[in-house]
């Protein structure tokens, strides 16, 4: 497989460049900031995600999904960082799709996915840093098990209809074993979420599980034997940030280079000075070799190949390029790049947290020294 | 099984036949690097001599030239195969060649039947080392403002003039130079001739590096006579050949980026000399995180690096490409270097010691500075950049 986007591949990417940019343009980021709107994105352009079939792109043919892979996904995934559009699926119809893959709950949730209707938050993080490290405790209870803990960073957490929770059942939180995934409905009783505004406008919730209540067949795979779907979870999670942070990077990238082409001092295009076109070209050399990353990473998942070290690289340097995308952005628009009016420091906040989300940069690069054996 | 996969074992099998042992370990020194040529010693390195024989009699030392100029007429997809089950053994490069990496393709595109039949199959085999005559005292970044004269002789040129930094001149057989016929215009008077070093009129003179080698030359040409048949492409055309060319020699410096397959020497080094603490991690926390970050950059190259040449082969590539990957590629590689010095502490510095190889590592260390100034600097990458791909106004 050449490690380039084929013909059908490119065709979506155009069909998703236009239909997000139509839709859910960084405009409409901040019409919902500017609204204080309470759900953080728009039920009706998930809706319209699923009309367009982009929901179930993960999801197999057989069950009503397009059967496609992980290119594909972060094809999508790319666009809607390129216009920061506030949307579900990243963790819905990417993370929480690749979690419920092939298990017994999919059939319970694929549907919903699919029409836009379900929208799926992951509990997964208990500290401000990720670590794989999952400490919230399941209990046996009756024929199913009693959750009781607390998570952060929770994006969607306070109006998703199913949560994708990472619990221990055996162990304790540092160790691998004796994790189990489950999928919780919303409504489960014992379950609070505060929603939290961040920098970039989103909401994450923290939440708290007090007792929990959820049935045995709420189980993703086999209990005490979460790392599996979890795996899957976090692969399609971080390389999808990856993608989505590859958008954001070349998003800020292009407006800055729209921007040296415009802004005249010294009665020339400030793009006419080396000093910013050096800097704009190593920038844009940086970008590609992000991009390269990803999609390698990508395709490896697609392949069903030993992906592990290539997601990590591809989260790491996209989080290195685009954190220098976005800075380099802000400065070389000078003072108007400080300003909210203007839109480049809305991709510098959304990087920030894309960065942050599924393990940062030091996360990454201390999993692969681990990998490494140093 | 599919064609490829077919390919994929027959290769690996004639391979592991075929590779010596010896030529699986990674290349140590300059020494250690086959460069074939008239003056190539074949019993120095018997090992050596058997595993070009074995790949040239294939055409592998250039798999994807058509046969008749001495290739192995492989696709672009048996040439990815080949080099990913080269990489699987560690082999080594059977042949370093400017004439494979820079001249071959130029010839490929600009040469008339009767230049390619001459010289591509004697490239391909190892038989003629060439070298670079571009950079001149007074053209370096601005390589078309070159003044080596070729008057015009009736069938051949009168050259006269001055190359420098010609590299390994004193050891290469023939030259590819560019030479000024015409004064009306600085690019468009500029044309590409080959010529034999050992025409009358041709010196050199070496110069010494920081490493402590002189692999570089001066060249001097005092009317050397140069027939008209070897000139590559029209007259006062050769600026279009020469720019092709670089864009090939930037694309094979930018695989320095790489580093080698197998064991990777950074973190072997690291571990060796500060050892690991009690959870398994690098005692150096400062060093460890400065290795794992260069890693995570490397091994993203080395992504970029496939997608470009993925790219290069289904004809999709950016003409301006090749200088972002030479950018990128060389810039990584000189902190490699830093890295592997920092890594291995004082035993690194040793200049001298049997120990240290002669100073393997501080002499490579030296000599990668040269990785974004040869082949045209950084900063003309970064000029290149801007101007083609991010069409920066004025640049
Ligand atoms: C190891 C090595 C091997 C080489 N091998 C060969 C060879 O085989 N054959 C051959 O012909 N040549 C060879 N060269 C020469 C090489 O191509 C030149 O050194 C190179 O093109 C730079 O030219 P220069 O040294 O004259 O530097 P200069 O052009 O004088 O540059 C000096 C500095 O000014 C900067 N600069 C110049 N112009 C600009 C500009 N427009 N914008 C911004 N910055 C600028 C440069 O980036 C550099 O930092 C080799 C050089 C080295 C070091």
């Amino acid at each position: 497989m050449p490690l380039f986007l084929n013909d059908e591949q490119t065709m979506l990417r155009d069909t998703a460049r236009d239909f997000v940019a139509e839709h859910a343009s960084v405009s409409h980021l901040r019409a919902l900031r500017d609204a204080d709107d309470p759900t953080g994105f728009s039920r009706d352009l998930w809706k319209q995600f699923a009309d367009m079939g982009l929901n179930g792109i993960l999801i197999p043919e057989a069950q009503g999904g397009l059967g496609l892979g992980h290119v594909e996904a972060g094809v999508v995934l790319e666009e809607i960082g390129r216009n920061l559009s506030p949307s579900p699926f990243l963790t819905t119809a990417v993370a929480a799709v690749a979690a419920l893959q092939g298990s017994a709950q999919a059939d319970r949730w694929f549907p919903g996915i699919i029409a836009g209707e379900t929208v799926a938050a992951l509990a997964i993080d208990e500290g401000a840093k990720h670590r794989d490290a999952i400490g919230l405790k399941a209990e046996r209870s009756g024929n199913g098990f009693r959750l009781t803990g607390d998570k952060r960073f929770v994006t969607h957490g306070h109006v998703a209809d199913l949560l994708i929770v990472a619990a221990r059942t055996a162990g304790s939180a540092d160790e691998a074993d004796g994790v189990t995934l489950f999928a919780v409905p919303r409504d489960a009783a014992g379950l609070t979420a505060t929603p939290e505004r961040l920098a970039d406008a989103s909401l994450a919730a923290r939440m708290t599980f007090d007792g929990v209540e959820v049935n045995a067949d709420a189980v993703i795979g086999e209990v005490d034997a979460g790392r599996d779907p979890l795996g899957r979870l976090l692969r399609a999670g971080r390389t999808g940030a990856a993608a989505e942070l590859l958008g954001v990077g070349g998003g800020a990238m292009d407006m800055t280079v729209g921007y040296l082409k415009e802004r005249k001092q010294f009665g020339v295009a400030i793009g006419t000075f080396q000093a910013l076109q050096h800097r704009a070209a190593h920038l844009y050399s940086e970008m590609e070799v992000a991009r390269a990353a990803v999609l390698k990473a990508q395709q490896l998942m697609d392949t069903g190949a030993d992906a592990d070290e290539a997601v990590s690289i591809a989260k790491a340097m996209t989080g290195m390029a685009t954190t220098l995308s976005v800075q380099e952005g802000v400065q070389m628009h000078g003072g108007i790049g400080m300003t909210d009016e203007y839109d480049i420091g809305f991709y510098m906040k959304r990087a920030r947290v894309l960065a942050e989300m599924f393990g940062d940069i030091g996360f990454h690069a201390d999993r692969l020294a681990k990998a490494a054996g140093y | 099984m599919t064609d490829l996969d077919t390919f994929r074992s027959d290769t690996r099998a004639w391979l592991e036949a075929n590779c010596p042992p010896e030529m699986r370990e990674p290349v140590r020194s300059d020494a250690d690097v086959c460069w074939g040529g008239r003056g190539y010693d074949p019993d120095a390195n018997p090992p050596q001599k058997a595993w070009l024989d074995a790949m040239a009699g294939r055409g592998w030392t250039v798999p994807d030239w058509p046969r008749d100029y001495g290739g192995g007429g492989l696709s672009a997809a048996e040439t990815k195969v080949l080099r990913e089950e080269m990489a699987a053994i560690r082999a080594r490069n059977p042949l370093n060649s400017f004439g494979i990496s820079m001249l071959g393709p130029a010839l490929l595109k600009y040469g008339t039947e009767e230049q390619k039949l001459e010289h591509l199959p004697k490239i391909a085999r190892g038989e003629i080392r060439w070298c670079q005559g571009y950079s001149e005292p007074n053209a370096g970044s601005d390589l078309a403002g070159l003044a080596a004269s070729a008057e015009d002789a009736g069938d051949h040129y009168i050259v006269n003039g001055q190359k420098v930094w010609t590299s390994y001149a004193d050891k290469a057989d023939w030259i590819f130079c560019l030479v000024r016929t015409s004064k009306a215009s600085k690019q468009g008077g500029i044309s590409f001739v080959l010529f034999d070093m050992a025409s009358p009129g041709v010196s050199t003179k070496p110069i010494l590096l920081i490493s402590g080698y002189s692999p570089f030359c001066e060249t001097f040409m005092d009317d050397v006579k140069v027939p008209k048949a070897n000139r590559i492409h029209d007259e006062n055309k050769g600026w279009d050949v020469a720019k092709y060319l670089l864009g090939h020699e930037r694309e094979m410096i930018s695989g320095m980026g790489l580093g080698g397959g197998g064991r990777n020497p950074l973190i072997e080094g690291a571990i060796a000399t500060v050892g690991l603490d009690h959870d398994g991690r690098l005692a150096d926390p400062v060093l460890r995180t400065q290795i794992a970050l260069f890693e995570v950059r490397a091994k993203a190259f080395a992504a970029m690096s496939e997608r470009f040449i993925d790219e290069l082969k289904a004809g999709r590539a950016h003409p301006a490409q090749p200088s972002m990957m030479k950018y990128v590629g060389t810039e990584l590689n000189k902190d490699r270097h830093e890295l592997m010095m920092a890594a291995g502490g004082s035993d690194a510095l040793e200049w001298e010691s049997e120990r240290s190889g002669t100073g393997a590592a501080p002499r490579a260390w030296l000599r990668t500075k040269a990785n974004s100034i040869e082949g045209g600097t950084s900063e003309i990458q970064l000029n290149i950049i801007a101007k083609r791909i991010l069409e920066l106004p004025g640049a």
